[in-house]
């Protein structure tokens, strides 16, 4: 019994000493590059939008089955995150999934940017709703809270609960740029989810309520809206019909190197984009 | 000799290092928000982070008064629905339940106390946000202040009723024997002799739960739909506020802090440092009042003595 | 006239006895509502961990639990490497958080009574410390998570890692692991350590071999207890753990814990039965790490009992 206690008072000492090591080494070199993304290229860091954030995985499956030994760390953290976390050289390749702003590029301006895919924004309702097509105009006044009963676009007579994104989401800039123009603003009463999953998942529980999502997100689950009565396919959106569509950026800074070129490459190469395509999103080829 | 004195010395030099890691900790904590937080102080002005009622970063406003009202609110709804619990919580648990019974009830509160919040938010998500949906209310979508109040009551209870049932069973005993020797019934003796001697310590113990319920993130989160306005009454009738949609302090944070930049970035520390004030004078009463109960305490034993 | 009396007398005892007996029956209907308040607590545990278990249950199978997360729109996959994250994360955080709160502990009780203390900046450097402990205990999750974001992920450049998520981790479980240690020390008796010192031990050998495995069953406690945290945190590692569900392969990479993920599966895919399948992964786990608890300070209170 007191031989067991002892040593275990060694292992937790043994700790004691081994943290401390380790806490003095780490924090005495804080300048010291712990991962530079260059030196090291077996790893890749790819962060940013919620939205290029799936298919950048599955593309990331798809690389690394084939290159073995690279491997692809694919995180979120939205678009402006992106654009930063590639402009500072925190991750290896950022995703945005908007226009890069002027002001951004004025700060970084090695920025290099790849469009990988196109994407199309779907105004989706919760599958309660009747009404299957709506004009931009209407939809503005929607996510405006200038309508905010269904009766008056010819629905039921209940209220609509308009689902958004967070301020610095690209799917939301992309939206308000080209649904809500200058001066229409998305009304405060609007309930807000921080991911392109979580508007989709509270469109599809909430009863009468209306939001918007990148076409990779769509799913039975919610009942998409026909813009102009051109309804938000991939096709659709490919010849120009479907009016909401954006690109799908990837960023480094600088002229990409190693894997992280060869990863771009892939990525906009005929397989790369045939996953794109199967995806739901538009290839750019 | 000589070597086991130094090693005695080096020892103390260690251990009075990581002694002082807790100061160094929060001081860091300080100034790491409030630094990050300074280019929204100056840019924006105190005034208008403090009591701005709009908060849109798209268009450079960045008012933190409705996020506080929304904090405020989940708290005030979590401590009306959850005190009364944790208080009959505690007096059963000290006063009236059988020892078989407190076997199992005390448990099943440090339990309650060791779920994960995000678990509540869940449970939240999947069973009270529907259940709050089928109120017949105009605007009421269920994600709102009445369902994060509820998830929130159940997340303090282990917290206040733990301190309180401490607070009681600290009353000495004289006294109960006193109270009932002079013909006072049980329920007489808690109320009129026990719980006013235990009071300083059961209030302490309900200040430390709002300060938990400021600070609860993640399933505030998942169930009060986290838009950024002033929570309203949907109808006529009052009650309804509970039924608005709202945003908290912490959730402000953590919704955005992944996805801003700049200003934008530097305002959420902005929201950090108001949160972390407000965490700190909560606090600071509780320890306040706990120390003023031992005064008490003392007190009374000292004119036993 | 004596009648009259004997009457009042009557019913004056009549009204008192009646007064009594409802003074009785409000404590019967007091003492009621306390048992049913405590059957309601009750109640809500068993509804909450009842209805994540059994739902959740019917979401785990060997090859929910080995297989990892295949990410994507609609949480396909398992949740090994959560799992497998969760105890990196674990493991890390307590690495180090526990020698440097057990050290803290340690000096607090062991070197705050000494005589040789006559400096004042010591005492004041321990007064001042015990207050820091106390501010860390009440610091909210999120601004651990935003500390933790504003200077290892983006000032340290750690980036979105394992260390970050510890280091910031570490800062939450501290002030619990202080806080056990120093009771468990506390309990040592005072005799033990004038027995060692009497018999010519330094201060450190008496630490070494009487005091620290005296209190050993304490401090395990304090690292139990803040195991359980660390599985339940999400806000910190939120904004510091990236959230990749890949496994990490060295500290610096990022990664998801079972509560992320749970979290994740919640709000983004919408497969709530996975979710509650991580839940009810997550409770039994919290339900273990609480019979640990009961378990090491039944021995330590075995032990203090053989003592005497």
């Amino acid at each position: 019994m007191k031989s067991n206690k002892k040593s275990i008072l060694l292992v937790v000492s043994f700790l004691l000493i081994a943290s401390l090591v380790a806490a003095c080494s780490g924090t005495s070199t804080p300048g010291a590059p712990v991962s530079d993304p260059a030196a090291d290229n077996s790893t890749i860091t790819v962060s940013g939008s919620t939205t290029v954030q799936p298919l950048a995985e599955k593309l990331a499956e798809a690389f690394m089955t084939e290159n073995t030994g690279v491997r692809i760390d694919v995180q979120g953290g939205g678009s402006s995150v992106g654009v930063k976390a590639a402009g500072e050289g925190t991750s290896d390749i950022g995703m945005a999934s908007r226009e890069i702003k002027e002001s951004e590029l004025a700060e970084f301006p090695n920025l290099e940017i790849f469009v990988i895919a196109r994407d199309g924004i779907a105004i989706v309702a919760h599958p309660d709703v009747s009404i299957s097509n709506l004009t931009v105009e209407q939809v503005r006044d929607i996510f405006s809270g200038k309508v905010t009963n269904w009766k008056e676009l010819g629905g039921e007579d209940q209220n609509i609960f308009v689902v958004s994104r967070e301020e610095g989401s690209g799917t939301r800039g992309a939206f308000e740029e080209m649904v809500m123009g200058e001066d229409a603003l998305i009304t405060s009463s609007a309930i807000l989810q921080p991911s392109n999953g979580s508007v989709r998942t509270t469109v599809s529980t909430t009863p009468y309520s209306v939001g918007y999502l990148s076409f990779g997100y769509l799913d039975d689950t919610v009942k998409s809206i026909s813009i102009d009565g051109v309804a938000p396919t991939e096709p659709n959106a490919a010849d120009g019909s479907y009016p909401i569509v954006r690109p799908l950026n990837m960023l480094t800074n600088g002229e990409p190197t190693g894997n992280v070129k060869a990863f771009l490459d892939f990525i906009l190469s005929e397989a790369g984009q045939k996953l794109v395509v199967e995806d739901g999103y538009i290839s750019v080829k | 000799m000589s070597v086991r004195m130094i090693a005695d010395k080096t020892v103390k030099i260690v251990l009075f290092t990581s002694a002082i890691i807790s100061i160094i900790v929060v001081l860091a904590i300080g100034f790491f928000i409030f630094r990050e937080s300074i280019e929204a102080w100056t840019k924006l002005g105190v005034g208008e982070i403090l009591f701005g009622a709009v908060w849109r970063p798209g268009q450079d406003q960045y008012g933190i008064l409705a996020m506080i009202i929304g904090s405020v609110s989940v708290t005030f709804g979590a401590i009306l629905l959850g005190v009364p619990l944790a208080l009959g919580c505690a007096i059963f648990l000290a006063e009236i339940a059988p020892a078989g019974v407190q076997a199992v009830v005390r448990p099943a509160v440090q339990l309650l106390a060791g779920i994960p919040s995000v678990v509540y938010g869940l449970f939240g998500m999947v069973i009270l946000v529907p259940l709050v949906r089928n109120l017949n209310v105009p605007g009421n979508s269920g994600y709102g202040l009445l369902a994060a109040s509820i998830v929130l009551a159940v997340m303090i209870l282990p917290t206040i009723a733990s301190i309180a049932e401490d607070a009681i069973r600290a009353v000495p005993e004289n006294y109960r024997h006193g109270s009932l020797a002079l013909g006072a019934t049980k329920w007489q003796t808690i109320t009129k002799v026990v719980l006013p001697a235990g009071k300083s310590g059961i209030l302490a113990g309900v200040i430390l739960g709002v300060g938990r319920a400021l600070g609860e993130t993640m399933a505030m989160i998942m169930v009060i739909g986290n838009s950024v306005i002033m929570p309203k009454p949907l109808s006529g009738n009052p009650l309804t506020y509970y039924l608005s949609q709202a945003r908290t302090l912490t959730g402000n944070i953590a919704v955005e802090i992944n996805y801003a930049t700049g200003v934008h970035e530097s305002a959420l520390f902005a929201t950090g440092v108001v949160l972390f004030g407000l965490i700190m004078i909560v606090n600071a009463s509780a320890r306040w009042i706990i120390r003023g109960q031992k005064f008490v305490e003392k007190a009374n034993e000292e004119q036993v003595c | 006239m004596l009648e009259e009396r004997l009457s009042e007398i009557a019913f004056f005892h009549k009204a008192q006895a009646q007064s009594l007996k409802r003074e009785h029956l409000r404590q019967k209907i007091w003492l009621g509502l306390m048992w049913l308040v405590g059957l309601i607590t009750v109640s809500i545990l068993i509804l909450v961990v009842g209805y994540v278990l059994v739902q959740g249950g019917k979401a785990i199978s060997w090859e929910f639990l080995a297989t990892s997360p295949k990410g994507g729109i609609s949480g396909e996959g398992g949740i090994s490497t959560t799992i497998a994250t969760t105890f990196y994360l674990v493991g890390l955080t307590l690495l180090i958080a526990t020698p440097l709160g057990v050290g803290a502990a340690v000096f607090l009780i062991e070197y705050a009574g000494e005589q040789s203390i006559s400096s004042k900046f010591l005492r004041v450097v321990i007064g001042v410390a015990n207050f820091a402990v106390e501010i860390l205990a009440g610091i909210p999750s999120i601004i651990f998570g935003l500390f933790g974001y504003a200077l290892f992920v983006s000032t340290l450049n750690f980036g979105f890692s394992l260390l970050s998520a510890a280091l910031a981790g570490a800062c939450l479980v501290l002030p619990t692991i202080i806080r056990t240690t120093e009771e468990a020390l506390l309990a040592v008796p005072d005799d033990y350590r004038r027995g060692s010192l009497a018999l010519g031990a330094t201060k450190w050998q008496t630490l070494y071999r009487i005091v620290l495995p005296a209190g050993l069953p304490g401090i395990i406690t304090g690292v139990i207890l803040s195991v359980g945290r660390v599985i339940s945190e999400t806000a910190i590692f939120y904004v510091t753990l990236g959230g990749s569900y890949h496994l990490p392969n060295s500290i610096m990479d990022g990664g998801r814990t079972l509560a992320l993920h749970l979290y994740y599966l919640a709000m983004d895919t919408r497969a709530f039965d996975k979710a509650m399948g991580t839940g009810a992964v997550l409770v039994v786990m919290i339900i273990l790490i609480n019979l640990l608890i009961d378990l090491v300070s039944r021995k330590l209170t075995a032990g203090v009992r053989k003592v005497r």
